[in-house]
């Protein structure tokens, strides 16, 4: 028997940051918000390294019950956790990487006035994050899967005051809500077939169904129902949209929330349904094609991006879509695997991207940075590792889990070459974006104006240090700042090596292993050349993406230019990001808006529902107009009508015969 | 027996008379006092018909619901002649028609 481990704990203790820090946090100072905040963040992550060191005497998976939640009838839902190596990794990424992210927002939010406010809903989020990935059931997974979406919300519209923050906010909630209403059928309809909502109980009413290979079935309006969740919290075509608006945010939130961890839920959710996947396979293709055309939809739109934190948001739509593209060919652990090294070089991406806007005082536009190199070496360092490692360059880790995503997309039973074709074709363009903003930002002279004050909402956020210092030139960022950078980027680094082997992949197999169709492992171990000459093509896609991206980023500046204008529409398409906003906003949000208005509040709610208040109000008045003229204030009429009432009532008992 | 000298239905005819008496005079008069004797006039009319039904029945319950409206009437004419002193008092005039704030 397990002991305890009193998993609640690691959920909880962010909770209790956020709450004292949300109902104490404005009084008190500044150094007890940090403190509180890093120290319940930290305690969550100590607690969970804890746990990873008791791993290995665990007899797996290991369930901790907590209390009641919902008894009716046969159904039944609890608050309990449930730990394998699935939930592990995801809790110590969530957990590492959002303490290294805690840490980093001391100094990046030290002078915005709500700074206790970031802290708390930073610690929500952290409460919610880990609620999902520890839940055992997948009610409570729902509770977190909202819960984030809430913090989220709450996060991307800090700067509530900014229009543009606002309603990138309510987008992005709105958008998750169509997500969400796939998620809750595909409950509804397991609960419905299953009668529970316990993972355990739910693969194993699953495991005797057997693949549904004739046609469509139960399983696959599931699997798709639970896709397009996945599709608003993970910002999968078609619900990508809100990610790139979602930027808005302050970017300690961009590295954690919309790069880092929320937006794996649905990789995470994904993995975690493997058994009812692996019996779907339609579903299983729909989750692979629409990961394949996300990553490579949102790689060519990252090309013309001119501000540093969009095309990161991009970026991060498109390696979302490789790890979809990797749970869709069946190849769960590969998805996992690129979330662990993605959450460690795009939370670094996103942070080192923050430390230039920081540098160069809240400026966001690539075009007007260059040469940061120089006065910013640290983060030019961290960045570099950062962008060798998402462009796939061996030996760090971006490469390792791509390079495991590509063999798996090709060699896989439901993988297909096209799916590798894509796959590499987007690596390139990943490479070419990613050094495109490497070579703008870092090398190159300064091109940004003289000593701006920016008076957008980062500036708010900036303005560190002494006023006196301004923003005149480029500076480095604090030590606060720099120390989390340093981590991540050794975690980018090395964070791919425990996939040499395939040892990662051994590690957490026993998850994908349970209750899987008995799969034919034979073709994986039968094309060892193969797999090594795929592995150069892509490796020379990196190359060939960070030679072109030098050729016109660096040694022919005016080539891009030209380039842009020989392409002409084609050109503008993709600055407009295809389009797809105002496509939306003319299909969905236009008519919906029309709708409300011309019909639901001009008829229904104006001609119907109005006008019955108010002419039943009208009617009684006029009436009691009438009426009160009876009130005549003579009593000897008032005695009349008592008198003719009294005869009338007299007059009815006698015609009905009186008893 | 009294009832096979004088019938019932005498009894009820006079009874109804003096009620008749009283809503007429309650209507018609305008002096407040009166009225006041008028709605006298409607009691003691139910009261006869009460009796007499109780004598016709033998049933002592009518006879004792007669005392009852005449406690009640009692009560009534105490704060009712209060009320009129009151309104006199303060109204100088006892014709209901002039009395006739307690309106819409």
């Amino acid at each position: 028997m397990n002991p305890s481990l009193n998993l609640w704990l690691i959920p909880i203790l962010p909770l209790a940051g956020a709450a004292i820090n949300g109902f104490l946090g404005k009084k008190s100072s500044r150094t007890a918000v940090t403190t509180i905040a890093l120290f319940f963040s930290g305690a969550a992550f100590a607690m969970a390294l804890w746990v990873a060191v008791r791993f290995s005497s665990l007899s797996l998976p290991y369930e901790e019950y907590l209390a009641h939640w919902i008894r009716a009838g046969s159904f039944s839902a609890d608050f309990a956790f449930y730990l394998d190596q699935l939930s592990l990794v995801m809790l110590l990424v969530v957990t590492g990487v959002g303490f290294l992210i805690h840490i980093y927002s001391v100094g990046y939010m030290w002078d915005d006035p709500s700074y206790y406010r970031f802290f708390s809903y930073l610690n929500l989020f952290m409460f919610f994050m880990l609620t999902l990935v520890l839940a055992n059931n997948y009610l409570l997974m729902f509770i977190g899967w909202e819960g984030v979406g809430l913090a989220s919300y709450l996060l991307i519209g800090f700067w509530f005051t900014k229009d543009s923050a606002a309603s990138a906010g309510k987008k992005a909630f709105i958008v998750n809500r169509i997500g969400d209403f796939g998620f809750l059928i595909a409950l509804f309809l397991l609960i419905q077939h299953f009668g529970t909502l316990n993972f355990d109980a739910v693969f194993q009413g699953v495991v005797p169904l057997g693949p549904e290979t004739m046609g469509a079935g139960l399983l696959t309006a599931i699997g798709i129902l639970l896709m397009l969740g996945a599709c608003g919290k993970s910002a999968q075509i078609p619900l990508y949209i809100w990610l790139p608006d979602a930027m808005e945010g302050p970017t300690p939130v961009s590295a954690l929330i919309h790069a880092a961890t929320m937006v794996t839920a649905g990789v995470y959710m994904v993995s975690r349904s493997h058994v009812i996947f692996d019996r779907a396979p339609i579903a299983l293709s729909v989750v692979a094609i629409i990961g394949t055309l996300t990553a490579f939809f949102a790689a060519t739109i990252g090309i013309a991006q001119t501000d540093i934190k969009k095309v990161l948001a991009y970026s991060t739509v498109s390696q979302l879509g490789y790890m979809f593209m990797a749970c869709g060919v069946g190849a769960f652990s590969a998805g996992i695997f690129h979330l662990m090294t993605h959450a460690f070089f795009k939370g670094l991406l996103f942070l080192g991207a923050g430390s230039v806007i920081h540098a160069v005082g809240g400026e966001q536009d690539m075009r007007k940075m260059g040469g940061l190199r120089l006065y910013a070496p640290w983060t030019f360092l961290t960045m570099t590792i950062a962008t060798l490692a998402i462009a796939g360059i061996p030996p760090l880790a971006g490469f390792f889990s791509k390079d495991e995503i590509l063999w798996r997309a090709y060699s896989s039973e439901h993988g297909s070459w096209i799916f590798w074709l894509i796959g590499v074709l987007t690596a390139f363009i990943t490479s070419f974006y990613m050094f495109r903003l490497w070579f703008l930002t870092f090398l190159g002279d300064y091109r940004g104006g003289e000593a701006v004050e920016t008076a957008d909402g980062h500036g708010s956020a900036h303005g560190h240090g002494n006023k006196n210092d301004g923003h005149g030139l480029p500076h480095e960022s604090p030590m606060v700042m720099i120390v989390p950078l340093a981590i991540l980027a050794v975690l980018s680094f090395v964070g791919g090596w425990v996939g040499i082997g395939n040892r990662f992949e051994n590690f957490i197999a026993p998850v994908f292993r349970a209750g899987a169709v008995a799969a034919t492992e034979t073709a994986a171990e039968a094309a060892g050349h193969l797999e090594f000459y795929l592995m150069l093509v892509s490796v020379a896609a990196a190359f060939l993406g960070l030679y072109l991206a030098y050729l016109l980023y660096h040694k022919r500046e005016d080539l891009p230019q030209k380039i842009a204008d020989s392409l002409g529409g084609f050109y503008q398409a993709i600055v407009h990001k295809y389009y797809i906003d105002e496509l939306y906003a003319a299909l969905f949000v236009k008519p919906l808006i029309d709708g409300s208005t011309r019909i639901l509040w001009h008829d229904v709610d104006q001609k119907v529902i109005d006008a019955s208040v108010n002419d039943s109000a009208d009617g009684a008045r006029r009436a009691s107009d009438e009426v009160r003229h009876m009130q005549s204030g003579n009593i000897r009429s008032y005695a009349g009508w008592i008198a003719a009432g009294s005869a009338l009532v007299i007059a009815f008992m006698i015609w009905m015969g009186v008893r | 027996m009294t009832s096979s000298y004088v019938p019932l239905s005498y009894y009820l005819l006079l009874s109804g008379f003096l009620f008749a008496c009283g809503v007429a005079g309650f209507i018609i008069k305008r002096n407040i006092i009166s009225i006041f004797m008028s709605i006298e006039l409607m009691l003691n009319g139910v009261n006869l018909s009460f009796v007499a039904f109780a004598a016709h029945w033998h049933a002592l319950a009518g006879q004792i619901f007669v005392f009852f409206v005449m406690v009640v009437a009692a009560a009534e004419a105490a704060v009712g002649l209060a009320i009129i002193i009151a309104v006199y008092r303060t109204r100088e005039t006892l014709n209901v028609d002039q009395v006739n704030l307690l309106k819409l």
